[in-house]
């Protein structure tokens, strides 16, 4: 029988929604991890019962959980980030220089084929691999010691490697996204490494049009259209045909375009969700409604979803790994929020319920589809 | 013995209850106890002391007999009191955060 896991990461543990293909009735567990930060909790599209989490915390540091009964049970694993050689340093908020420092992992992208093979994008930005299950991890040193390097800097929440893609048709080709460095792209494997950025303004950095320094904050893809790539910018949200190549604007009529999140319909690959954001400096939706922007076509003209979701005194954010979609029929689209609310929609954004409402704050979403 | 005594979350990670106890060799010193008990823990690396650099972890500290010992180096020779397992050495997170 059909199933749906969501995986849900919080500032205070993890948590394991599930249901059946109806999504009607979520049955919650958790928390796993209680009390640590669970940045991203993530299975392998190779086999559904391996799942890697990341645990943090200001005090204890990063460990890395893995399950291998589908969230049942699970085992630290690996957790021993060391960059590749030189750290080196990055620029600073004064300007200066600064040493690159391993905080956390934001983000775990599993292999869509090797369920042993996991990335994981860290603060300081990098990218890490393992082969082994999350054994043993090494830097993929190339993003790192990019010529740029050295001109990236930390965005709000710190220089975070946070998105990672793989291009479905080519295991080589990669994308990541770090905050406020930009976008990236690998075509051999994540040995080298170009700026995917022209196109990208961003008004108030000291080069609107630099090759890099733009605060991106989210990538989605559809398997079926790998090159084609839709981005949520600290403000804007951006296309790209070709593969990042260049990029241009589809915000539209957003009623702002400030944002986190991004993804795309299941099976409509020009079927696009945003949730816009008042402002960088009000981190909440506009007026007090939590509304989920989707356009059919593929950007610039967007209707608001509202059934479900508060229309009234909403003041959460969501935040960037916090949207995801499943594979039914119609497409369940989900999103978690700082208020720890998990919302879900069971026709492709129509209507939306709660799955579970007094979570922790929710820093990410994931959604397996089971047969 | 020694005796350690851990803050929650890492005797959670450690899947212990109650006070650890480790068997040393003298001379025993605030780093060999910590490199016994990562040894028998290993999923405490990185936890209290950092990867690579073995530096103590900003929020966490460490207590001898009522003494910080947070700011001592490896080599500092814990005290008798310890070595004989009367007193634990102490493994806490700092009050710091909300």
């Amino acid at each position: 029988m059909t199933q749906v896991r969501v995986l849900v990461g919080t500032r205070k543990g993890a948590f394991v929604l599930t249901a059946d293909g109806t999504r009607k009735a979520w049955k919650v567990s958790g928390p796993h991890f209680a009390g640590w930060e669970i940045y991203h909790v993530k299975a392998s599209p190779a086999d559904p019962s391996r799942i890697y989490a990341s645990q943090s915390s200001g005090w204890f540091g990063q460990k890395i959980q893995r399950s291998n009964d589908g969230g049942a049970t699970w085992e630290p694993v690996g957790d021993a980030f060391l960059y590749d050689g030189a750290a080196g340093s990055h620029m600073w908020y004064d300007g200066s220089q600064h040493p690159w420092e391993f905080k956390r992992v934001w983000h775990l992208e599993p292999s869509l084929s090797d369920p042993d093979t996991v990335y994981a994008g860290v603060e300081d930005a990098a990218l890490f691999r393992s082969t082994d299950g999350g054994t043993s991890w090494q830097e993929m040193p190339g993003l790192r010691n990019h010529q740029s390097g050295p001109g990236w800097s930390p965005g709000a929440g710190g220089m975070c490697l946070h998105t990672i893609l793989i291009d479905p048709t080519n295991p080589n080709r990669l994308y990541v996204a770090i905050s406020a460095a930009g976008a990236f792209r690998s075509e051999d494997g994540g040995t080298t490494w170009q700026p995917i950025n022209r196109g990208l303004y961003s008004k108030y950095i000291p080069n609107p049009t630099a090759e890099v320094g733009h605060c991106v904050h989210r990538i989605a893809l559809h398997p079926s259209r790998p090159r084609v790539l839709f981005m949520q910018k600290h403000w804007d949200v951006m296309r790209s045909d070709d593969g990042g190549d260049s990029w241009h604007k589809i915000s539209g009529d957003l009623p702002t375009d400030f944002g986190f999140v991004i993804d795309v319909h299941a099976h409509q690959p020009e079927t696009v969700f945003v949730v816009p954001i008042k402002s960088d400096e009000q981190h909440f939706p506009l007026d007090g409604k939590l509304r989920v922007y989707r356009s059919r076509t593929g950007g610039n003209q967007w209707e608001p979803l509202t059934r479900g979701l508060p229309q009234q005194d909403c003041y959460v954010n969501v935040l960037r790994d916090a949207m995801a979609v499943d594979t039914l029929d119609p497409c369940g689209v989900y999103f978690g929020t700082t208020g720890g609310q998990v919302y879900g929609s069971a026709d492709g954004g129509d209507n939306w319920a709660p799955l579970v409402r007094d979570l922790p704050p929710v820093v990410s979403v994931e959604v397996q589809t089971l047969a | 013995m020694i005796r350690v005594e851990l803050p929650g979350h890492l005797k959670t990670l450690a899947r212990v209850q109650g006070e650890v106890r480790l068997d040393l060799e003298p001379p025993v010193t605030l780093g060999s106890a910590l490199e016994a008990l990562e040894a028998r823990f290993p999923v405490l690396r990185g936890a209290i002391r950092d990867h690579g650099t073995l530096k103590r972890r900003a929020f966490v500290r460490y207590y001898v007999c009522e003494e910080d010992y947070s700011l001592k180096g490896p080599d500092t020779p814990l005290p008798g009191a310890v070595v004989e397992g009367r007193e634990p050495l102490i493994i806490l997170g700092a009050v710091a955060g909300g």
